[in-house]
């Protein structure tokens, strides 16, 4: 099944050409400048997995990593930048990140984290449709 | 606090390292360019494998991209060379423009990262001092990193780098929310000291909405 996937980042020249590497390998890519553009492709969209740089004008990656998780807690983000800080990677992974990687990524380490991401992904949405049903049998007491 | 305590100073080389810092930071994103440039060749060169045609419109355009970001690099790399050697003398003559430009090359990300836009007027011709150049851009970083706290809605601050009796000025304008910082924390000690360091005069304008930066043709080190 495909993965469907939103890139950010505000180097569009990175942008582009990862997002066409993406989709030559049957990936479904959406991308976004800003963290601004992201939140109002998010508010329409959900992902699998959403790729965000950390160091972006306006809103950095940490302010827009917040956001989705406050919106969506089951968003698999992946943090990709080339600040290679390990005290930004701990707050990151803290603040509920899936994953961390330095840039120059490999394209193979980033689909196999975004093939992960979509997984545990599945994982989290089963188990919260399970729990409905749980509830809706308990309740409704059919 | 004398010229010596300036240049080694622990501010000093915060400045160093917070310089430092973003210009690897902006190497990295090239690279991240570079690396994906390449590894779309190689997917080209995949797919021709497997009978794929190479449009050689797209291998141009490939091939651009990445001179592009040579050419990025190159100046990144030509402005981390004049700022390590801007601690090489205490006392040498520099042109403004010269320091202005350098300025602006360093702080771009930052500027960037604050959505500033950062409007550079040169003077006509060729303006010497004698200073040294690393307190000096010391001094200008922290006047264009209080200016970016006060330049309001407008986002866009002016610097002129100009010529004015017997020496020069730098001035950062249009910091349309400077007369409402009712306390201000600039200048500090630290660009206080800087500016007795390098016997330039520092001038906060709530008025004219602007920071003034004064330095002598010449100075006694």
């Amino acid at each position: 099944m495909t993965e469907k996937v939103l890139i950010v980042d505000d180097e569009k020249g990175f942008l582009d050409v990862l997002a066409e590497r993406m989709q030559s390998r049957g990936m479904e890519v959406t991308t976004a400048t800003s963290a601004k553009e992201a939140l109002q492709k998010l508010e329409v969209e959900t992902f699998d997995a959403i790729v965000l740089d950390l160091m972006m004008p306006e809103m950095g990656g940490i302010e827009a990593l917040q956001r989705i998780k406050e919106k969506n807690p089951d968003s698999e983000v992946i943090l990709l930048t080339g600040q290679p800080s390990v005290s930004k990677g701990v707050e990151a992974m803290k603040l509920g990140a899936s994953d961390f990687l330095i840039k120059p990524a490999d394209i193979n380490e980033l689909t196999e984290k975004i093939k992960l991401a979509k997984a545990h992904r599945m994982i989290l949405v089963e188990k919260k449709t399970a729990k409905k049903m749980k509830d809706i049998l308990r309740t409704k007491g059919w | 606090m004398n010229i010596q305590d300036a240049q080694i100073g622990l501010g000093g080389i915060q400045f160093f390292g917070k310089m430092a810092a973003s210009i690897s930071h902006e190497i990295k994103n090239v690279l991240a360019i570079i690396n994906e440039n390449a590894g779309l060749l190689e997917d080209i060169c995949f797919m021709a494998e497997r009978g794929r045609p190479i449009d050689p419109a797209r291998l141009k355009k490939l091939s651009g991209s990445v001179k592009d970001q040579i050419r990025r690099a190159d100046h990144i790399m030509t402005s981390m060379n004049r700022f390590a050697h801007s601690v090489d003398e205490a006392s040498v003559s520099i042109d403004v423009s010269e320091v202005a430009e350098l300025l602006v090359s360093l702080s771009a990300r930052f500027i960037a990262m604050r959505g500033v836009v950062l409007a550079v007027g040169k003077p006509a011709g060729p303006v010497a001092i004698t200073t040294f150049p690393f307190a000096l851009l010391n001094l200008l970083w922290l006047c264009l990193d209080y200016a970016m706290a006060v330049v309001g809605p407008g986002k866009t601050i002016e610097l002129f780098a100009e010529k004015t009796g017997d020496g020069a000025w730098f001035r950062f304008g249009k910091l349309e929310d400077m007369a409402a910082d009712a306390a201000p924390l600039f200048p500090a000690e630290r660009e206080t000291a800087l500016g007795q360091a390098l016997h330039a005069q520092i001038l906060r304008d709530p008025v004219a909405s602007e920071i003034r930066v004064f330095l002598a043709q010449s100075r006694d080190a």
